[in-house]
């Protein structure tokens, strides 16, 4: 049976598309809906993307877009009452349909996770060391002190100071910093395939945020892994990441490789975005903001659900949601204005 | 952690000095002469001022106070009014009957409360959570001393199974671990445990959920760890809370019960209270209550030590 399937695996039936050797991860209409007494809210509407073995991917957008969901999602590591259809694969592991039996097994080691606030992502009464041997027993099956001495040089790896007595240390007497960098250590205790980063950065100071933000690029240059790293930051997507994929309610709205997306942002949620982040050489220029707010994901608008917000907004975008358009170079955009511009054109514009 | 135990036993010593004026004011306030049980009727009024004088009742209350607090330290409790025996005599059996009670309420109730608790709490919102804590309510809610007699009425009476009353065959008050004693035993110790376990019960499922929700229960997920394994992550995180409740349902079961030990007969400290406030026996009454508040002070002073064991952040506190 083993070596029937992985026969077949060796060689594609000639009509299927040939899958590329190096293909980590593909998400193909991923929906995800949260169920509740008050009524489901879908929180994912077919979000589709590949990842490639080594390669770092940015899932940008405001808080409520989907993105945290999206990452939570690889992992299948959302709350009891989501609801996961489409396809998700990671590793050639079909993740929607694994029970959670067979997810232990990837969790943390095949996929690991970084969260956004290392004082809570932590326990607080277990010790750094034994957060991260127990890991590596679950795991890589390692005795009690091989897997200390792997801890310590994980430790030594992030580049915390003194990290000996670190690994005898509670969360609580940690800054955040080292907080975060234990919680890398942690990630990369099993040498992940695909490391998913859910805003490591955000909750640490500004000085702080640069530091680990070089660490975890020359970490992930270092070690190769596949990178989806979740901000709502620009500036963070251009520093780390290969590709970028904006989201808006819940859908990814463009997707492109980083430098074409900044030189030229198609979606004009993206070139909103664009506009309203502030960085240096900007003194004395007015500071866009994105007039409206996220729309309600339980009382989604039809058409395009960023139209309300859009400058460029036409009836045609408020009443037909826009397909995903792709485009040469790899890149993909959901915007009536690329893939139905003639129509878009003719459609009589919105009245005030 | 040592500068931690040590902190916390210098603490101690001002609430015990306080637990002492509060008990010995507490009695001295309470209206009714202590002397009015055992004087004769037509004592006359030299007799009285004599005997007033004995028992030192003539003094003002604050050296009242220090007399007897040093007599206390000096391990004297004073003669009962009653029997005219040393209190001490009195309290030390009794104390050692409630604590047989209380032990054997622990191990009946303890891990009932907590077993349920922690199914209740793995399964909020749930039937089974639904159900858990209707009896848990129940629990608490129903007065112990009616559950006694039902189960008196039940086990005792109508099945003839269990002793409804004594602690032993042939009303002796020792105990031994065998079957006749254990018998006396059950009844009570399950009457008391209800209320203990309803306790526990709720708050072992209020922090066991409180602590699911919790950020880094996700990433104990993430990290791929086997339920059985997040379990001992949130028990250890919940084990301080759990921990202070059981000291604190501990310590009033030491405190016995007045109702619970009078319904079974059962010679505890609750029995020879409930003697001593209608006998008037102030003596008897004012050892009984200190004795048994200071195993609160000592419980409290033993869970807060044993809560840094699970918790670091408090030995720095």
């Amino acid at each position: 049976m083993m070596s029937r399937s992985a026969r077949q695996a060796a060689t594609p039936a000639p009509e299927a598309p040939a899958m590329p050797q190096n293909r980590l991860v593909t998400v193909e209409d991923l929906n995800v809906r949260f169920l509740s007494r008050d009524g489901d809210v879908s929180i994912l509407n077919g979000v589709n993307f590949t990842l490639d073995r080594g390669e770092v991917l940015c899932l940008l957008g405001e808080s409520g877009s989907g993105k945290s969901v999206t990452l939570r999602a690889l992992m299948r590591l959302l709350p009891g009452n989501a609801r996961i259809s489409g396809r998700l694969e990671v590793d050639g592991h079909d993740i929607a349909a694994m029970k959670e039996r067979q997810l232990r097994p990837l969790r943390g080691s095949t996929v690991a996770m970084i969260f956004q606030e290392p004082m809570t992502a932590l326990d607080p009464v277990f010790t750094i060391g034994q957060q991260i041997t127990e890991t590596l027993r679950a795991h890589k099956g390692l005795s009690g002190g091989a897997a200390r001495k792997r801890a310590l040089e994980l430790l030594e790896l992030v580049q915390i100071p003194n990290a000996p007595a670190r690994l005898k240390a509670y969360p609580h007497e940690l800054s955040g910093g080292l907080r975060q960098r234990a919680m890398i250590a942690l990630a990369l205790s099993c040498d992940p395939k695909l490391l998913l980063a859910d805003e490591p950065t955000t909750a640490l100071d500004a000085t702080v945020q640069i530091q680990v933000l070089l660490l975890l690029r020359e970490l992930q240059k270092e070690l190769g892994m596949a990178t989806v790293f979740v901000t709502h930051d620009i500036g963070v997507a251009c520093e780390i990441a290969d590709r970028v994929g904006v989201m808006y309610a819940g859908r990814l709205v463009e997707g492109a490789d980083v430098g074409r997306i900044i030189k030229e942002p198609l979606h004009p949620y993206t070139s909103a975005l664009m506009r309203s982040t502030v960085h240096a050489g900007m003194r004395g220029q007015v500071l866009d903001s994105i007039p409206g707010a996220p729309p309600d994901l339980a009382a989604l608008p039809p058409g395009c659900a960023f139209a309300p917000r859009c400058q460029s907004a036409r009836s045609l975008c408020v009443q037909d949601e826009p397909g995903s358009t792709s485009l040469p170079a790899g890149r993909t955009v959901r915007c009536h204005i690329h893939g139905a511009e003639a129509a878009w054109r003719t459609s009589p514009p919105l009245a005030e | 952690m040592i500068l931690y135990v040590i902190r916390r036993l210098l603490l101690a010593i001002p609430i015990a000095i306080g637990v002492t004026i509060v008990c010995f004011s507490l009695i001295h306030l309470a209206p009714g002469d202590p002397l009015s049980t055992v004087l004769p009727d037509n004592a006359t009024p030299e007799v009285v001022e004599e005997i007033r004088a004995a028992y030192g009742f003539d003094k003002p209350l604050p050296v009242q106070y220090l007399v007897w607090l040093g007599n206390v330290v000096s391990g004297d409790f004073g003669l009962s009014i009653q029997s005219r025996r040393p209190v001490l005599g009195d309290i030390v059996p009794a104390v050692q009957n409630t604590m047989i009670l209380a032990f054997a309420a622990v191990l009946i109730g303890f891990p009932f409360g907590t077993i349920l608790g922690a199914i209740a709490g793995y399964s909020q919102g749930s039937l089974t959570d639904k159900v858990v804590t209707a009896i848990s309510i129940t629990g608490v809610s129903v007065p112990h001393y009616w559950l006694g007699m039902v189960l008196v009425v039940i086990f005792a009476v109508n099945m003839g199974a269990l002793p409804a009353m004594g602690m032993g065959p042939g009303g002796q008050s020792d105990f031994a671990l065998n079957w006749a004693h254990l018998r006396h035993l059950l009844l009570p110790a399950i009457t008391l445990s209800v209320i203990p376990a309803g306790i526990i019960a709720r708050s072992v499922r209020a922090t066991i959920a409180d602590v699911r929700k919790k950020d880094f229960v996700s990433t104990l997920r993430a990290k791929g760890l086997s339920p059985a394994w997040v379990f001992l992550h949130v028990a250890k995180n919940a084990a301080p809370v759990v921990l202070a409740v059981c000291g604190l349902q501990f310590a009033q079961l030491l405190g016995g019960s007045i109702l619970v030990e009078t319904v079974f007969s059962w010679p505890g400290t609750g029995f020879l209270m409930n003697s001593a406030i209608f006998t008037r026996d102030l003596p008897v009454l004012q050892g009984t209550i200190l004795v048994l508040s200071l195993f609160f002070v000592v419980i409290n002073l033993l869970v807060d030590v044993l809560q840094t064991v699970f918790d670091p952040r408090i030995r720095r506190g």
